[in-house]
């Protein structure tokens, strides 16, 4: 029999595909269904937000770094507060330590939910997706009622909150965490068992802990790989060190362990938020910060546990009152680095499955 | 009252009133190909409304309900928007097999109610090669598909068009193999005999009359019936997170419409299949003039079912999706066919 000539080919994926999360493009080569090699084309984004926070004021820039990675815009307001506060040595409330940490942690539930919904459905169920946006409503709800939005807060400022909590926050927030926890246990009787979904997920997109580590993988995607990092612990800001709390930690570092490290984490984060309530002190919700705030010279790097790995910002002032130079670092860009390197040899729905489950987000890569 | 069939009874009214010869069978059969057809299409709006209901009632959302009661005219709306649509064209199709590829996927989907017993009597034509002609028809689907996916001369549409074909064409063995067993137990290829030895009580449907084999047939054939309907969780060939929307991606308008509508008809078709072949067609109680109801409740049923696989399930994989049909479903089915025809041999069958 005669050889057959065949070709390999190559396919846009992007930057308008339903399952980019955003405008990602991804240039695969294929043969046939195989992925040969995978090359992410990224910048479809690009708002210069670094260079845009060098010609404003320091709270001006809170606003604009919304933007930066806006799924978990809570993360990115606190980041750039707690640099400045850092570098100003400014000393804040107890209070707003408390309110910051139940608004990083819903924001965290919020962003997993995200997640969830689409990375389930990417691998073709979607019914989850419309229950973990229903779940995300309340902590949405919770937001608004606090400050005003939804998804852009501009509410952790330097040197605390925008404003503090209205009374009926407490026990709806109450509730919330309690459905929420509730909710999570369900989706894992929904989707846990089902043999496709096991069959999509287990040992696809293997990771491998050195691998990780060597492309600077952080967050969920580290520990679903067996590496037990969480910058809450291991590098400590706000008053993390109060709560009782476990890192979930998985070994495969395939599809499925992303998802549940994600999955146990919503529940952690709900322990912490109840823990929060509880603690809530009375008192100011702000310090004193000049409307001028003019920091010294100086330079810090400061970063968080972020849903999405560590997020960072490394802030050079020059003593006026705006900044000198602003870098922010968020875990997509290098969970988006390791996509060519493991989603070689697979299936375009297993590449599919692997990006879903690194819940890579645009914004954040592209900045 | 209806007699042995509409179509006798047509004929008979269009000749009383005095037509003969070739004009009165063609006279006949447009009319009853009419009555299908809009029957069909109605049926075909009703289920685009009805999914999108049970899609919404599943997801905690209502689903439309803007146009009428609970949406109930939305659908066709939907319809009237797709027909003003501009016709887009892409400029590098292959112009034939683009053109042809929704309308033979149209036709394939409704050339299978001829015959389709809907009720006692109820049948355009009651072929003696019944099932075999609905299965031979059907499979025109997957060459629409594939026309559709070559002829757009676009990436995604190639893959889906493919992996359609592969697909069809794997799950086409176990869905035939599960419908020998009932042609083994009936004794015909006619949809209308096969109804018949169902008749009696509920033991005698196939699902129960051959005792567990029927049951393992019946879910063979479901399983293959939601692969042959393109729906998840072997939905593949219209991934949307992954191919976007496959073979139809470059169709919009009209031509989409008519593969819209072709595969909620298909869908009807597999679920009135299913009830025909395993669960007593229209066979129930009251008189003859009342079993089209029967039908129609059983095929909704089973059209639910698949409704509730389709927003429940993920999707499975192209290579898992293959393993699944060769080296389970089919080795499955043909041990059930020789154990069914043990069965047979030795009279070991429930009911009649």
């Amino acid at each position: 029999m005669a050889e057959l000539r065949t070709e390999e080919f190559q396919v846009n994926m992007g930057p308008h595909h339903p399952s980019t999360h955003g405008v990602c493009r991804l240039l695969l080569t294929l043969d046939g269904e195989k992925i040969i090699k995978v090359e992410p084309y990224i910048g479809y984004l690009h708002r210069a937000i670094e260079k845009i926070c060098e010609n404003r004021t320091y709270p001006m820039c809170i606003p604009i770094l919304d933007r930066f990675e806006y799924v978990t815009a809570m993360s990115c307001n606190y980041v750039f507060s707690l640099a400045a506060e850092r570098l100003a040595e400014i000393e804040v409330p107890e209070r707003a330590e408390y309110l910051r940490v139940i608004m990083l942690e819903l924001n965290r539930i919020a962003s997993h939910m995200i997640f969830f919904g689409t990375t389930v459905m990417d691998i073709g169920a979607l019914t989850p997706f419309l229950y973990a946006l229903r779940e995300r409503e309340m902590i949405m709800d919770l937001f608004e009622m606090t400050c005003g939005q939804r998804l852009t807060y501009n509410y952790i400022r330097i040197g605390g909150v925008s404003r503090d909590i209205p009374k009926e926050f407490i026990p709806k927030c109450r509730e919330t965490i309690k459905t929420i926890d509730e909710k999570i246990e369900e989706y894992k009787r929904l989707l846990n068992g089902n043999p496709i979904w096991k069959a999509r997920t287990i040992g696809i997109g293997k990771l491998s802990p050195e691998l990780a580590i060597a492309y600077g993988a952080s967050g969920p995607i580290l520990r679903a790989s067996g590496v037990e990092y969480d910058l809450r612990r291991d590098d400590p800001y706000s008053i993390y060190d109060r709560f009782d709390y476990k890192i979930p930690t998985y070994q495969n570092g395939d599809v499925y362990d992303r998802y549940m490290v994600r999955l146990d984490e919503m529940q952690e984060s709900c322990k912490i938020v109840a823990q929060a309530l509880d603690g809530l002190p009375e008192g100011d919700i702000r310090a004193k910060v000049k409307p001028n705030f003019k920091p010294p010279e100086g330079e810090v790097y400061t970063r968080i546990e972020n849903s999405r790995g560590e997020m960072g910002v490394h802030l050079i002032s020059d003593g006026t009152n705006k900044p000198f130079r602003l870098k922010a670092r968020g875990g997509s860009f290098a969970h988006l680095q390791l996509l060519p390197e493991i989603s070689k040899g697979c299936l375009i729905a297993d590449l599919v499955a692997i990006f879903a489950s690194f819940d890579v987000i645009l914004p954040e890569v592209d900045r | 009252m209806i007699a042995t069939s509409v179509t006798f009874w047509l004929k008979d009214l269009l000749g009383s009133i005095g037509l003969s010869g070739d004009l009165l069978t063609i006279a006949t059969y447009g009319i009853l190909a009419v009555a299908v057809f809009s029957l069909l299409s109605v049926l075909a709006l009703f289920l685009v409304w009805w999914e999108r209901k049970v899609a919404g009632h599943i997801q905690q959302r209502f689903g439309p309900m803007r146009n009428g009661w609970h949406g109930w005219y939305q659908t066709l709306m939907d319809g009237l928007k797709l027909l003003q649509k501009e016709d887009i064209l892409v400029f590098t199709r292959d112009r034939m097999v683009f053109f042809w590829a929704p309308i033979m996927c149209f036709v394939a989907a409704f050339a299978a109610y001829i015959v389709m017993p809907f009720g006692e009597g109820l049948i355009v034509a009651d072929l003696n090669i019944g099932i075999l002609y609905i299965v031979a028809i059907t499979t025109f689907t997957i060459i629409s598909l594939l026309m559709a996916g070559w002829g757009s001369n676009n990436k995604y549409a190639l893959l889906g068009g493919m992996r359609s074909a592969a697909q069809v064409v794997s799950y086409e063995v176990p869905m035939v193999v599960s419908i020998l067993i009932v042609v083994l137990s009936a004794e015909s290829l006619s949809m209308v005999k096969i109804v018949e030895a169902q008749g009696g009580w509920i033991w005698n449907w196939n699902i129960f009359k051959i005792p567990v084999v029927g049951l393992v047939a019946f879910i063979t054939y479901i399983i293959a019936a939601v692969a042959e309907a393109n729906r998840t969780p072997f939905d593949l060939p219209e991934a949307e997170q992954e191919l976007v929307a496959g073979f139809n991606i470059e169709y919009s308008g009209m031509k989409f419409a008519m593969f819209f509508l072709a595969e909620f008809i298909n869908l009807f078709t597999v679920s009135a299949i299913a009830v025909t072949l395993f669960l007593g067609g229209w066979q129930g109680p009251g008189p003859a003039s009342i079993s089209f109801i029967w039908f129609f409740l059983k095929t909704f049923a089973v059209i639910f079912l698949l409704m509730l696989f389709r927003w429940t399930y993920p999707r499975l994989r192209v290579d898992q999706l293959m393993e699944f049909a060769w080296k389970f479903l089919i080795p499955l089915t043909f041990v059930n066919l020789i154990i069914a025809a043990v069965m047979k041999h030795f009279g070991w069958y429930l009911g009649n």
